[in-house]
């Protein structure tokens, strides 16, 4: 049992680390961006798929973790290292009081206090314009792009800096899903009653889920603003909130596996979508109401009821 | 000009907000308070009111009042039956789960903005108003010899803005002729208070659904018609409709019609009197965050009743 999960998840680092020595330069780098989008997804998935929370806001998580590392670059002059910390800080940080104030609701209450959560960091954001260059953005310097000696503009580096990420998410997250808090995470997903009445404290789990989910988007938001050099509101904007939840149901929300797999599809669908016509959304429209219609489980999700019952 | 004629310009800016918001905001609340479901598409149905009434008048041309007032009643027809037929396609179909709901709302915003998107295009494009008369008010003044009335430069509103401030007392009172007096609106609050003993009292609550999601929809088109020949129809213009329809109806109580009113005609004025003298992003911020607060702190709403 374990061997074959094991497999297959060491299986899948694999072939991207094989994959980087043959992608042609485009698919190269879509797959990075690809890898640190999953992470992302995953850190998503821990509080939707694993725990049952739909969070609408989610992009106030993956823009602190980039606006933290970006912004601590451009005006205090921090290193990539120190700056990556700052990031990953402010994602946890972030995820920590939202997650105290916004689980003393539950279900529509819930997903519209973190949609308004995230508004007002876009807002924020905007309104101050002349700290965070507001919509434009700004650019991180190539000079300010070296990881350990590691020049992170340099394309195979790159990939490998995201495969990394990627990978250690997705251990993690193998690690934390085996552990007993993931097991009473599933639990109040299925149950949150029962599982308060067989004595877990809840509310302390769940807190620790939105904890870990926030740091974990957080963290992607910062490795993603990092490798592509670009920190800019419309991250922080509702789409980029839509987005992990469509990548988790299309994959198959409560699975490892499975919000690698949808944004993998979803990437490459709105890419192909975007060469056809400026409506590209409509692509995410389309696929999110057939998810909801017709595949509420997604594909590893109909893969795991069919056939592969172990899949974690 | 001095801060009295000012303060009256900005209220008077804020009763046009605070009518359009109450039509829109009063469509979101019905569709929850009967139906318990979240629509996210709402901004949209917004959205195609004033698009298909830039449609309407554009296609009928000649004289503006009469194309405006084909405009006033075919665009909020069409939306609804639109939005009817969404409901039967899809959120009937899964069951009015409130998550899987508010997943399939999502998917429906985005398809209704990107099909306006490729077939309205990417510019915003005015409505002529039907009628437009300059009316200047008087503002009074302590002088000598008592009041005296004068008017200030500047003080002034169109008749069309009159208008729209009267649209909306006369659509809630005839709704709440509808719900009150009326068989149709006997079916609905009975579906509203507990749709399983409705069910068993033979109301077809699947088809009171869809109705109450297209009268939803047409509630906030006709507020979406209003305003069009203030400001342009635009493909993304749904979004500021949608948030301020959300903290109207939080604050007012979900579900809660004459809270949702209250509400709305306060968020209004306030939104128009403050984006009179503020910047309007940081009263957005604001506005937000109280929604925010008041659903940690009261999950019901302001002034909801408490539920469990």
């Amino acid at each position: 049992m374990t061997q074959r999960i094991l497999a297959l998840h060491l299986g899948l680092i694999g072939l991207l680390f094989v994959l980087q020595f043959v992608l042609p330069p485009y698919h190269h780098d879509n797959i990075a961006r690809i890898m640190v989008m999953a992470a992302y997804a995953m850190g998503y998935n821990l509080m939707f798929g694993y725990t049952g929370l739909l969070s609408l806001g989610h992009a106030m998580f993956f823009a602190a973790g980039m606006y933290g590392m970006g912004l601590s670059m451009q005006h205090a002059g921090f290193a990539a290292e120190a700056a990556l910390a700052v990031g990953i800080t402010a994602g946890f940080g972030l995820a920590l009081g939202v997650g105290l104030l916004a689980l003393r609701t539950t279900g529509v209450a819930f997903m519209i206090v973190t949609l308004m959560f995230a508004q007002a960091l876009f807002l924020a954001i905007l309104y101050f314009g002349p700290f965070t260059r507001g919509d434009e953005g700004f650019v991180i310097p190539l000079s300010a792009r070296i990881f350990a000696g590691l020049r992170l503009s340099d394309p195979t580096i790159r990939y490998f800096a995201a495969l990394a990420l990627f990978a250690l998410v997705l251990l993690a997250m193998l690690w934390l899903i085996r552990h007993p808090v993931g097991r009473v995470l599933i639990a109040i997903r299925e149950n949150e009653e029962r599982t308060r009445m067989l004595g877990y404290d809840t509310w302390r789990h769940k807190l620790f889920a939105v904890t870990a989910s926030g740091t974990i988007s957080g963290t992607a938001g910062a490795v993603y603003g990092l490798l592509f050099g670009y920190v800019g509101a419309s991250f922080a904007e509702v789409p980029y909130s839509i987005f992990p939840l469509l990548w988790v149901l299309l994959g198959g929300a409560g699975t490892l596996v499975g919000p690698f797999i949808g944004t993998l599809f979803m990437f490459y669908l709105i890419d192909l979508a975007s060469g056809v016509t400026d409506a590209y959304m409509l692509v995410v429209g389309v696929a999110l109401l057939l998810l909801t219609l017709f595949a509420p489980r997604g594909i590893m999700g109909m893969l795991r009821e069919r056939w592969l019952p172990w899949l974690p | 000009m001095e801060f009295g004629p000012h303060l009256m310009l900005a209220v008077l800016e804020g009763l046009v907000q605070a009518s359009v918001l109450t039509l829109t905001a009063l469509g979101l609340s019905l569709v929850f308070g009967v139906m318990r479901v979240v629509n996210v598409a709402h901004g949209e149905f917004f959205m195609l009111g004033a698009v298909l009434a830039w449609w309407i008048t554009s296609l009928l041309g000649g004289g503006a009042g009469l194309a405006f007032a084909a405009a006033l009643v075919g665009a909020p027809l069409m939306v609804g039956a639109i939005a009817a037929l969404a409901d039967w396609l899809v959120l009937r179909r899964v069951a009015y789960d409130p998550e899987r709901t508010i997943v399939a709302t999502i998917g429906l915003l985005y398809i209704f903005q990107q099909i306006t998107l490729m077939t309205f295009g990417p510019d915003a494009r005015p409505v002529p108003p039907p009628f437009n008369t300059r009316l200047a008010l008087p503002w009074f003044e302590w002088g000598e010899g008592g009041i005296a009335l004068y008017w200030p430069w500047g003080l002034s509103i169109t008749s069309y803005k009159l208008f729209v401030i009267a649209a909306a007392p006369v659509v809630l009172v005839a709704l709440w002729l509808v719900m009150t007096r009326t068989r149709l609106g006997l079916v609905l609050r009975a579906t509203r208070i507990d749709s399983e003993t409705a069910r068993a009292f033979a109301i077809p609550v699947e088809q009171v659904y869809a109705l109450v999601f297209g009268i939803g929809a047409a509630l906030a088109a006709l507020g979406a018609v209003l305003v069009v020949p203030i400001r342009q129809a635009h493909y993304l213009m749904g979004a500021d409709p949608l948030l301020l329809s959300f903290i109207v109806v939080i604050i007012g109580g979900l579900g809660s019609l004459r809270g949702t009113v209250l509400a709305a005609v306060l968020i209004g004025m306030s939104d128009g009197i403050i984006s009179v003298f503020f910047t309007p992003t940081l009263a957005k911020i604001f506005a937000t965050l109280v929604v925010a607060m008041v659903l940690v702190a009261r999950p019901g709403g302001l002034f909801g009743e408490r539920r469990t």
